[in-house]
């Protein structure tokens, strides 16, 4: 435990991120995640988060090591999709019983891996500690080290059982396993000026799609992608980027400021989530790839690109805004990409009744400031009670948030819109924005609405 | 007639089982004004709330110790004393639900002894119920969770009753029951002119309705009241084995007899029920209920012909196995693969040959080993069946991929009728196309179509 200990205080200690640098010294070492109050408290732990992160590796199995609650209660949950390989869509786990707990389950788990190899022949193995198996000392790491010794394959332990914090943290475990374990130690059969790493992209409901046909337009090829619909192979040569795009916020943080250092990769942090952001992001990949040495007339055609493509799409998105008009949205995002989502939202002709800043940094909160022209409608935490009142009231006329909170927006006869990692739909680049309009349409004029809010025959009207 | 057989695997592959702490927190889910709240690091709660939520679509209340590593390795039980008070001051539940979990178990958290002491530390929370359920994620299933709940429950509120109500029947209500299933029972059990009090009542609390205001604890379910009251009653139905132990429990303590019903979904199985119905309250079966036993028999008339020897296999929890399993055997299938997620002593007698405590790669390959043309599972066994490309029946928890999962009914003459009309019309739609070589090689057998 104590290597994880200082893992995690290493994490903590994050440069890459201002929020961390504005703290002191003794703060820092406190680490940034909050105290969780308990029986108050919401939210997965690090292990999901670190299952979040990693899942979406499409070619290998992924060993979760614990009792049947870790991936019996949560596996097959999430919509992150492949161009290929199924093997991450399957759950594998150690399932330990009483007598593992007893006796140990390290043995238990090289046999799993044993097993998941001659069944399913994967390019690796990932092996995610719990919380059970940490607490009895199974040392994940040896176990690993003797299974890929004995059968010849990448087995790379994820050291982030769930009672070591809270989902961010395990995101940055998981990238911690990545940068010591994985990348770096594969080369790609070439390589280009013109390749890219994003990273923190997980690609739910293949929203890498709706952005890599821009990118392969100006002949910019995505190297690796972490870890959205990528290969085991590609995450380890993805050193090789000339440039990486850091997405999802600080989820990652860690991943692309240690591959600038190592690697000498520079990294910009973007969002393919509204116009100008997809615009902004396009700008910033080809001036990084010019700077390290890709011809200098990318950025003209990125510039030539993004005017063909936004003309295009304020043409399509022209027809919503007087539909949109006086409509007011309330967003509850966990705060994470609410900057981006804002911009878009407002693009699209939509008032913002409130955006919920609880996850963002204040970089984050800023960049809101600026696109609301106030703060008045932040919030750092709502409770369901109050999110209900304010739909319940019509202070809003649809709710954008995550499926646990879908139902007080229902309850109250509200339309909702999922925004969260079990979306059906994806939202991303510039035809992501007119799905994402569509979608709010859809849900704004549905004809339920109108029945569903009359009252029954024997109710009298208030 | 069944070989029970223990998988041999170091790992699942698939996961069928659910974990105890969730059965249990989805048995208090059933109560009324109550929050639950696990014992142990935040996404134990976070996965099993996700996973109700994705099955019951309503909002689900279930807190969290919020336990840390440094917190477990001290002892939990400062954040549960937290967690009761935080809960209370918040959400002001009647009843709060513990449910351990694999954390506070292998630390040991005595929480017995420290809600003794919780009792005497805090006279002003003595309105407050507290149930506490021992339930480590590392042994049993959600089946198991359910029933320790609900035995819990009984052991912890339920008192010696000073008078009975001739008329009032308990029913001690299996995992494997829907929220439909609930509602049919005690509709039947009133239709005696009996008074029916459901324990855990999901058809209050989860039934998809629309309640004026928003609360953070469950809204409608058992009243802390009726399990105390429990006592009172002149008889206790159990239903699915599961329950059998909870009923004896009652029975001990307060004297009211019972008998448990191993499955309310059959022809059979439900002429018993009716039998038993008819019994204790002195009446003849009402004519609603003679009618619909003749449209069940008309039905199994109607469908037999799609389910005659079809090469059925179940994934399922034991009871919702055993339910499903006989009643399609019933129907004419051949139950040629069962897997299971706990023992249950009953399941030697299911109609096939071996019931595998495993996981869905061993439903799969038994299914491909064995032709299968119907698999019966929970929504995790939508990638397996498509692979196969065979019928697939959707049953248990959790349906993720389909509305509704609340509202599936299957017990008593009526649910089983729809029942044979649901599987029917499956089997129907996958009735194989013939092509013109199928008959040319006599030599070669049957032959199977994926359609």
């Amino acid at each position: 435990m104590s290597t994880l200990t200082q893992k995690v205080q290493d994490v903590f200690n994050e440069p890459g991120c201002d929020h961390n640098q504005s703290k002191s010294a003794k703060e820092r070492k406190k680490g940034c995640t909050k105290q969780l109050t308990p029986g108050a408290a919401a939210g997965g732990c690090a292990f999901d988060g670190a299952k979040i992160a990693l899942q979406p590796i499409t070619d290998v199995a992924h060993i979760v090591h614990g009792p049947i609650a870790c991936e019996g209660n949560s596996w097959d949950n999430r919509h992150a999709a492949s161009s290929g390989p199924t093997l991450y869509r399957t759950g594998f786990t150690t399932d330990i019983n009483e007598l593992d707990v007893i006796y140990g389950g390290e043995k238990r788990l090289f046999k799993a891996i044993r097993e998941a190899i001659e069944k399913y022949d994967p390019p690796a193995v990932f092996v995610y500690q719990t919380c059970v198996t940490a607490m009895i000392g199974d040392d994940i790491e040896a176990v690993c080290r003797a299974a890929r010794e004995k059968f010849g394959k990448p087995v790379i332990p994820v050291n982030a059982p769930g009672f070591v914090g809270a989902k961010n943290l395990g995101n940055k475990l998981a990238g911690e396993a990545l940068l010591e374990h994985v990348i770096g130690t594969e080369e790609p059969d070439y390589v280009t000026p013109y390749d890219i790493n994003i990273i923190g992209e997980y690609n739910l409901v293949g929203e890498l799609w709706q952005v890599r046909p821009l990118l392969d337009k100006l002949g910019i090829r995505i190297l690796s992608c972490i870890s959205g619909d990528a290969k085991y192979r590609e995450v380890a040569y993805s050193h090789r980027a000339k440039a990486a795009m850091m997405v999802c916020s600080k989820a990652m943080i860690n991943v692309a400021r240690k591959m600038e250092e190592r690697y000498d990769i520079p990294f910009f942090e973007g969002s393919f989530y509204g116009v100008s952001d997809t615009s902004e992001s396009l700008r910033n990949i080809a001036k990084l790839l010019v700077e390290r040495g890709a011809d200098a007339g990318l950025i003209e055609r990125t510039e030539a690109l993004i005017a063909e493509e936004e003309a295009r799409v304020w043409q399509q998105l022209a027809p919503f805004k007087p539909r949109f008009e006086g409509k007011r949205v309330l967003l509850m995002t966990g705060g994470v990409k609410s900057w981006s989502v804002v911009a878009a939202l407002q693009e699209a002709g939509l008032e913002i009744a409130g955006t919920s800043v609880k996850k963002s940094t204040k970089e984050d909160k800023d960049r809101i400031k600026e696109i609301m022209g106030t703060d008045a409608h932040m919030f750092e935490e709502m409770p369901p009670r109050e999110m209900y009142k304010i739909l319940r009231d019509a202070k809003a006329d649809i709710m954008l948030s995550g499926g646990r909170s879908q139902f007080v927006a229902l309850k109250a006869k509200t339309p909702w819109l999922d925004i969260n990692q079990e979306r059906h739909y994806a939202y991303a680049g510039y035809v992501g924005i007119i799905e994402l309009v569509r979608e709010i349409d859809k849900a704004l004029f549905n004809p339920v609405w109108e029945q569903v809010r009359r009252p029954a025959p024997w109710e009298k009207e208030v | 007639m069944a070989k029970i057989i223990h998988g041999k695997k170091a790992c699942a592959v698939n996961p069928l089982k659910m974990s105890q702490p969730l059965g249990a927190s989805a048995a208090f889910l059933g109560i009324d004004g109550c929050m639950p709240v696990m014992h142990g690091s935040q996404g134990c709660t976070s996965f099993g709330l996700v996973l109700l939520v994705r099955h019951f679509r309503e909002t689900i209340p279930l807190q969290t110790t919020a336990m840390t590593e440094v917190a477990t390795v001290l002892g939990g039980l400062e954040n549960l004393e937290a967690a009761i008070l935080n809960i209370h001051k918040r959400a002001s539940p009647r009843i709060i639900g513990i449910c351990s979990t694999g954390v506070t178990e292998t630390k040991g958290d005595d929480v017995d002894g420290f809600l003794k002491n919780f009792r005497a530390k805090h006279p002003e929370l003595d309105g407050l119920a507290l149930v506490y359920v021992s339930t480590p994620d590392f042994s049993g299933a959600f089946q198991d969770g359910w029933a320790k709940c609900v035995s819990a429950m009984i052991r912890t509120l339920t008192r010696p009753a000073a008078e009975r109500v001739e008329k009032r029947i308990n029913v001690l209500a299996g995992a494997h029951l829907t929220v439909a299933d609930i509602e049919e029972i005690r509709e039947t059990i009133e239709a005696f002119g009996l008074e029916a009090v459901m324990l855990p009542d999901l058809s209050g609390s989860l039934d998809g309705h629309i309640p004026e205001t928003f609360l953070p604890h469950t809204l409608g379910g058992t009243p802390v009241e009726a399990i105390e009251n429990l006592g009172s009653a002149a008889f206790t139905i159990a239903i699915g084995a599961q329950m059998a132990e909870s009923a004896a429990l009652l029975g001990t303590k307060t004297g009211v007899p019972y008998t448990v019903f191993d499955r309310l979904t059959g022809l059979d199985a439900s002429d018993r029920f009716m039998t038993c119905l008819s019994e204790l309250s002195g009446r003849p079966v009402p004519d609603k209920y003679r009618r619909q036993r003749s449209q069940l028999c008309d039905a199994m008339l109607d469908g037999h012909f799609f389910f005659g020897n079809k090469r059925t296999v179940i994934g399922a929890e034991p009871d919702l196995l055993w339910a499903l399993g006989n009643f399609l055997t019933e129907m004419g299938c051949q139950l040629v693969g069962a897997v299971t997620t706990t023992d249950s002593a009953q399941l030697a007698e299911l109609p096939c040959d071996e019931v595998l405590i495993g996981d869905l790669e061993d439903l799969e390959t038994l299914a491909r080993e064995r032709h299968a043309e119907l698999m019966v599972t929970h929504s995790h066994g939508r990638q397996a069946a498509e692979r196969l490309g065979i019928a697939f029946h959707r049953a248990g928890l959790p349906l993720f991929d389909r509305i509704g999962a609340a509202h599936k009914l299957s017990v008593g003459y009526r649910g089983t009728r729809d029942l044979v009309f649901e599987v029917g019309n499956l089997l129907i739609s996958h009735m194989p196309h013939h092509h013109p070589d199928d008959w040319v090689n006599p030599e070669a057998g049957h032959v199977h179509h994926a359609s």
